[in-house]
């Protein structure tokens, strides 16, 4: 018998398709903990901002267990554990992918089988997210995903799987009511507009949606343009959008592009109304600090801001806990982790089970209100693909050298500048 | 479409050119006197640029005071690399030379990122930014000196070559090793001395490049598909043909993208590149 471990994993999971049971289920006894399986990039590439959400779901753990008598509006800020399951204590079970869709997959089959966790929440990146949460909808375990956008992940029709990030498609959404918003609150209308996107799957993904968007609202598109990311030179793209002479512009850039792209604007004096940009590139630490006052009056979508914390406290007080222990605030990602794992001890505690069948409901009954909530979203709450239908993104605004939450509206810090001023016209 | 429109990108083309030809002249040097193609080349450009960036970030001198020095520098780490690591593969199949300037470009890369982070860098504050309106157009100031940088080394080179004893000396082992040898000309110096200049101009190309494109460890690789195409289409070897070839490519480029589609940009540079290797596999000034 030269390879046992695969063969009986197969005979497992075959065995739990066919009593439609998740194969742990009838394992797992109700205790004083509640095993969590957690799927990060703890080495690799993305070994830092794996780091980053391990320090935030255990600080989400160390709420839920110990407390946070301080901020009453967390949920579970009393501590003592779940209380519907007589105070069981959380237990986070870590697991490391290496950003390998492959290893994520062999990680959750371990964490199920092996450490029989009553569920999983992972993974940062969409590509293992989606091997991951496969292997747990074939064992049946509740699969949460805090903060991978790729939209195709609720498209799948799971029944295990929950997401209570935004997913991309949505964020280009929320561009297009921004501008309605906008056009009413201010009295004008915006005009034309164009897109520049870079040319992988992300940027062409977004130019097919704002292709469909942009005339069903209103809205003219007078040019398109994909661009390769590893460009040497952006001029002939500058100039064929100077051409078109949109109003403004949706840009989807990383960070080497996005810069390159801003200097030959400045170059070629291409000054539409208002820059528009899809977050990754422009919301680097580094984009303000090379660009200077270049990179002034960009607006660009967010998931999370720190300045956010001046209309809900609860953000700056779970924000000081954070920074007490880790010398780092929240970003986009360490915030929707942390949420991402409160919103399923919820649903265990409502559940009052570790039977994965319980916390599936009980996930699927999911209401929880924005002040409950670290994130700038009006709640959670899932549709039957498992997405949360209250998330929202929200659009922040380069001034001052800083990013300042523009909208929505009612969490604005600042009034949106519009237009951008000419570039000839800057100080 | 104006005529000012196709007037700004052809000088933005043959600005950008310039650059390609100064990349793709250290690469056909080395090419055209010892038959290796570096697949390192590209990160001699990146050294140059960070060489630059540290030289400004940590004294505060400026990318252009210091560009004597830099390409001293990469010459320096030419000849070392030459005496290092060539060397021993000069008569090594083609395949182990391939192998081994493409496990330089992976270390080399390594290196960088492992010292000074995978983070974009920039060089702000140099003495070159803004731009300057000329006959109607406009044209970047950074990219207005890195094109008559460009053009400066360039010439130098060519001088080099064509009116110096030693420069002589390279042009005789590049035509013939064997026959070079025979008249006492050493040729494990006149490699070296090919490594060294090959480093330093594109060394000089990440200089002047600095004060305008981000440092980061992988640039080299958006520039080098480029370098590889100007050298074909200049013909293997041939520095005059490097240049002219690079300013042509670089012309294409953004024309092409103009005219036709920026996403089609790359895909115009690379039919031509496939048209010279059928048509014209020596390039346009090569020797067949």
């Amino acid at each position: 018998m030269p390879h046992p471990q695969p063969r009986r994993s197969v005979l497992q999971a075959l065995g739990a398709t066919l009593f439609g049971l998740g194969f742990g289920g009838a394992a797992r006894a109700q205790s004083a903990e509640v095993k969590i399986g957690v799927i990060y990039p703890l080495t690799g590439p993305a070994a830092s901002t794996g780091a980053e959400l391990k320090n935030a779901l255990e600080l989400a753990a160390d709420i839920i267990n110990n407390g946070a008598k301080a901020i009453a509006d967390l949920p579970f800020a009393a501590g003592g554990g779940l209380p519907k399951l007589k105070g069981a204590k959380i237990r986070l079970v870590f697991a490391d992918h290496q950003g390998n869709p492959q290893t994520g997959a062999t990680e959750a089959e371990r964490l199920i089988t092996q450490e029989k966790v009553a569920a999983l929440v992972g993974a940062y990146n969409s590509n293992v997210t989606a091997t991951a949460s496969q292997v747990a909808e074939r064992y049946g375990v509740p699969f949460l995903n805090p903060e991978s956008s790729s939209a195709s992940l609720t498209a799948r029709g799971f029944k295990w799987f929950f997401r209570t990030t935004p997913h991309d498609d949505l964020f280009v959404h929320n561009f297009f009511d921004f501008l309605k918003e906008l056009e009413a609150k201010k009295n004008f209308k915006v005009g034309a507009i164009a897109t520049f996107n870079e040319n992988t799957l992300w940027g062409n993904e977004t130019t097919k949606l704002q292709a469909k968007l942009a005339p069903e609202k209103g809205y003219q598109l007078v040019k398109q343009v994909t661009y390769p990311a590893k460009s040497t030179q952006l001029t002939s793209e500058v100039q064929t959008l100077k051409a078109a002479n949109p109003s403004l512009v949706m840009q989807s850039s990383y960070l080497g592009d996005a810069l390159l792209s801003m200097k030959t604007y400045k170059e070629l004096g291409f000054s539409p109304d208002m820059i528009l940009a899809n977050n990754a590139g422009f919301t680097d630490t580094e984009f303000i600090r090379t660009l200077g006052k270049d990179a002034e009056f960009v607006i660009t979508r967010e998931v999370w801001a720190l300045d956010l914390a001046t209309r809900n406290p609860l953000i700056k007080q779970v924000n000081d806990l954070f920074f007490a222990r880790h010398k780092a605030n929240f970003t986009g990602n360490s915030s929707r982790t942390f949420t991402g794992l409160m919103v399923l001890a919820d649903a265990i505690n409502r559940a009052a089970s570790t039977e994965p069948e319980a916390i599936r409901k009980a996930l699927a009954e999911t209401d929880l209100r924005a002040e409950n909530l670290i994130m700038p979203w009006k709640g959670v709450k899932f549709d039957a693909t498992g997405q949360n239908t209250l998330g929202r993104g929200i659009l922040v605004q380069i001034v001052d050298g800083k990013y300042n939450t523009v909208y929505p509206f009612n969490l604005a810090t600042r009034e949106v500048t519009w237009p951008m001023p000419k570039w000839d016209q800057r100080k | 479409m104006t005529a000012e429109i196709l007037l700004q990108t052809l000088a933005s083309g043959v600005l950008i050119g310039l650059i390609y030809a100064l990349v793709a002249i250290g690469l056909t040097m080395i090419f055209g006197v010892m038959d290796i193609v570096n697949f390192a080349h590209g990160e001699f450009l990146m050294l140059g640029m960070y060489a630059s960036f540290w030289l400004f970030a940590l004294f505060a001198l400026d990318p252009l005071l210091t560009l004597p020095l830099t390409v001293l520098m990469l010459f320096a780490f030419g000849m070392l690399l030459y005496k290092l690591v060539i060397r021993r593969i000069i008569d090594a199949p083609m395949l182990s030379q391939i192998f081994t300037t493409f496990g330089l470009m992976i270390l080399l890369r390594g290196v960088a990122q492992f010292l000074w982070k995978p983070d974009f860098r920039s060089i702000e504050g140099s003495w070159v930014s803004g731009s300057v309106k000329l006959a109607g157009i406009q044209l970047g100031r950074p990219q207005l000196v890195a094109g008559l940088g460009a053009i400066a080394v360039t010439a130098l080179v060519h001088f080099f070559l064509t009116r110096t004893r030693l420069g002589a000396a390279l042009e005789a082992t590049a035509a013939d090793k064997e026959a070079a040898q025979l008249m006492g000309i050493d040729s494990h110096r006149m490699f070296a001395l090919a490594w060294g200049i090959g480093a330093a101009c594109a060394g000089a190309a990440g200089v002047l490049l600095a004060t305008f494109f981000p440092i980061f460890p992988e640039v080299g690789a958006n520039f080098i598909l480029l370098a590889f195409v100007v050298v074909n289409l200049g013909g293997f070897g041939s520095v005059t043909g490097a240049f002219w070839a690079g300013i042509l490519v670089g012309v294409i480029e953004v024309m092409g993208g103009l005219l036709l589609g920026p996403q089609y940009k790359t895909a115009v540079v690379l039919v031509l590149f496939l048209a010279v290797l059928m048509f014209r596999p020596q390039g346009l000034m090569g020797k067949a």
